[in-house]
């Protein structure tokens, strides 16, 4: 049974630090960051399985993609929380000479990132090549991916959903960031999608939602679920309905925040909803 | 002055094809991946012998690229095959971001590259590829100029630790590199010592400014001919060597002159040693259909335009 109490507290010192990370640089994307802490959060602290030392092949582990790279500031505090890099190092967030680049890279070294993503779409067709490196190498372990939902635009993501069921990439499991945002509007306005459940249904893939995706419980069950369905000749969906920039009142249920710094009044009054937990950085 | 035999005319694609059946059985780390050209790029027999280490990825190039970078963080080497167009200009941004910036160890391995494709055409033609790679931070670029020099590029690759551009073609041409040459990358191969002029040629151009040296020789005009395979790293030391020596360039390739091989030649010599240069090279043009032959004919990257390019650039004294 997973902590809840220890998790929750994590999310909102998670929150913490996104939003003072993208704050001191007035840039970076808080929404969809916010939107994903709590998956995050159950992901490297609850569901995967994870080697002490960082190595690039990973073999023996758990391995994660994140595709849409410039929620970069979420991925960065869970792994410094996780003890990937220290969490001092998040004051570097998209300073000069940092580690911590606007989107996630591995051309500086930063343990925990095993490609660079940023330029969306490409996350899925890595995901795809990982999995099957697994496989040549006899390694039980799954890889998980994040996708956002407005980056299912990119035309790659679907030469790679085709590829993954045409060829059974059944250790395979890619959570797509369903919050209805990109960054001129909705999706529905910029360039609707129709029903994901069903494309990815008729592309041979098994599909399933999480409802509350910003519920830890929901989460770690939903993508348990998700767990038990590998292994079993399709590759795995799992359609996360989340909330864009949950856990901050006015950054909720609106685009706005899809790549706005908060000015210090906003600041403050984000923090005070999300009081300290584990400590700043 | 040297001669070289053409010992069959081969194409290079065919050394590309026998080189990964090679690797294919003393590295187990190679695997292989191709969108749906496995016969054109010669890729059968690794494919017969490894089917789990070969996947055919279907029309789909992006994700080729993509799934070859995520096959690198499971420590295998993959080599992707596909025309030289779809290899670079369709999927750029893919090798640039998840392949190069990401510093994975894919060999991106290109066949019926340039004007020689032919009959095609102009789409799939591609003229503008090496210029495309090169400037990639971190890429390799090479480009072999016959059947031997491509099976023992192919294998010298495997034992990089980074992401390469290899280069071949689709046509029969003159095979007369050693069989058991040892590929260095990034050294430049010098195939005649003359003391007049420096020609520096890559792919199938090689065996031209062979063919050109000796009727230059015949006029009393003696050619360095350097096969320069690697175009980055370039071989600087190995032409200003000869340039020092030569005071006038040739440089030959089945390219635009806008970011090919002379481009940079031209970058070295202008910081290092100015020398008056010319360029066999396509002039800023897309091709067209036609024989191989028509089509290097028509646009001057054949002996006998080099043969004009030298006599051109010498007269700049």
């Amino acid at each position: 049974m997973a902590d809840y109490k220890a998790l929750d507290d994590l999310v909102v010192q998670v929150r913490r630090d996104i939003l003072r990370q993208v704050h001191k640089v007035n840039s970076g994307h808080p929404g969809g960051s916010l939107g994903c802490t709590e998956y995050f959060v159950a992901l490297y602290n609850e569901l995967m399985e994870r080697n002490e030392n960082f190595t690039m092949d990973g073999i023996g582990e758990d391995l994660f993609f994140l595709s849409n790279g410039h929620i970069s500031p979420v991925f960065y505090s869970v792994l410094a929380r996780a003890g990937y890099f220290p969490v001092e190092e998040l004051n570097t967030f998209r300073l000069l000479n940092s580690r911590l680049q606007g989107h996630p890279t591995t051309h500086e070294g930063l343990p925990g990132i095993r490609i660079a993503s940023g330029s969306l779409g490409q996350g899925i067709s890595v995901s795809i090549g990982a999995a099957l490196a697994k496989k040549l190498n006899k390694d039980k372990h799954l890889i998980y991916t994040l996708c956002g939902d407005g980056e299912l635009q990119e035309g790659q993501n679907w030469e790679a959903i085709m590829y993954a069921a045409g060829n059974n990439v059944d250790n395979l499991i890619v959570t797509i960031d369903l919050n209805g945002q990109q960054i001129d509007g909705s999706t529905n306005n910029v360039l609707p999608m129709g029903n994901l459940k069903a494309k990815f249904e008729a592309f041979g893939w098994d599909v399933m939602d999480i409802e509350k995706g910003n519920d830890l419980k929901s989460i770690v069950d939903g993508m348990k679920k998700a767990k038990e369905k590998t292994g079993n000749g399709k590759p795995i969906c799992v359609l996360l309905h989340t909330v864009m920039g949950n856990g901050v009142d006015f950054m909720m249920y609106t685009h706005d925040w899809h790549g706005k710094a908060p000015n210090d009044e906003q600041l403050e009054n984000a923090l005070a909803q999300n009081p300290v937990t584990l400590g700043d950085y | 002055m040297k001669k070289y035999t053409d010992t069959g005319k081969k194409d290079t694609r065919s050394g590309f094809g026998d080189g990964l059946t090679e690797l294919g059985k003393k590295n187990k780390n190679v695997v292989a991946l191709c969108a749906d050209l496995t016969g054109s790029l010669k890729m059968d027999e690794f494919k017969e012998n490894h089917p789990e280490r070969f996947f055919q990825i279907g029309i789909a190039e992006a994700n080729m690229i993509g799934i070859a970078a995520g096959l690198t963080i499971g420590g295998k080497i993959p080599f992707t095959g596909t025309f030289a167009n779809f290899s670079t200009g369709r999927v750029y941004d893919q090798i640039r971001q998840s392949v190069a910036y990401s510093g994975k160890n894919v060999k991106i391995c290109a066949s019926h590259a340039g004007l020689t494709l032919g009959e095609d055409g102009a789409t799939h033609q591609i003229l503008e590829d090496i210029g495309l790679m090169k400037m990639l931070p971190g890429m390799t670029v090479i480009n072999t100029c016959d059947y031997n020099q491509t099976k023992a590029a192919t294998i010298a690759i495997a034992d990089y630790e980074g992401p390469v551009y290899l280069r071949f073609g689709r046509p029969k041409v003159a095979n007369f590199t050693p069989a058991d040459q040892n590929f260095q990358i990034g050294k430049a191969v010098q195939l005649q010592e003359g003391s007049d002029v420096t020609i520096i040629a890559t792919g199938h151009l090689v065996w031209e400014a062979l063919q050109a040296a000796e009727t230059l020789n015949e006029n009393g005009i003696t050619a360095d001919v350097i096969n320069i395979h690697t175009i980055k790293p370039l071989d600087d030391e190995a032409i200003l060597k000869s340039v020092k020596k030569t005071g006038y360039v040739v440089t030959a390739e089945e390219h635009n002159f806008l970011g090919g091989l002379g481009e940079s030649v031209a970058r070295l010599l202008s910081t290092k040693h100015p020398a008056p240069q010319e360029f066999i090279a396509t002039q800023d043009t897309f091709g067209e259909s036609g024989t191989p032959e028509q089509l290097m004919d028509k646009y001057g990257l054949n002996a006998s335009a080099i043969v004009r390019a030298v006599e051109k650039v010498i007269a700049r004294k």
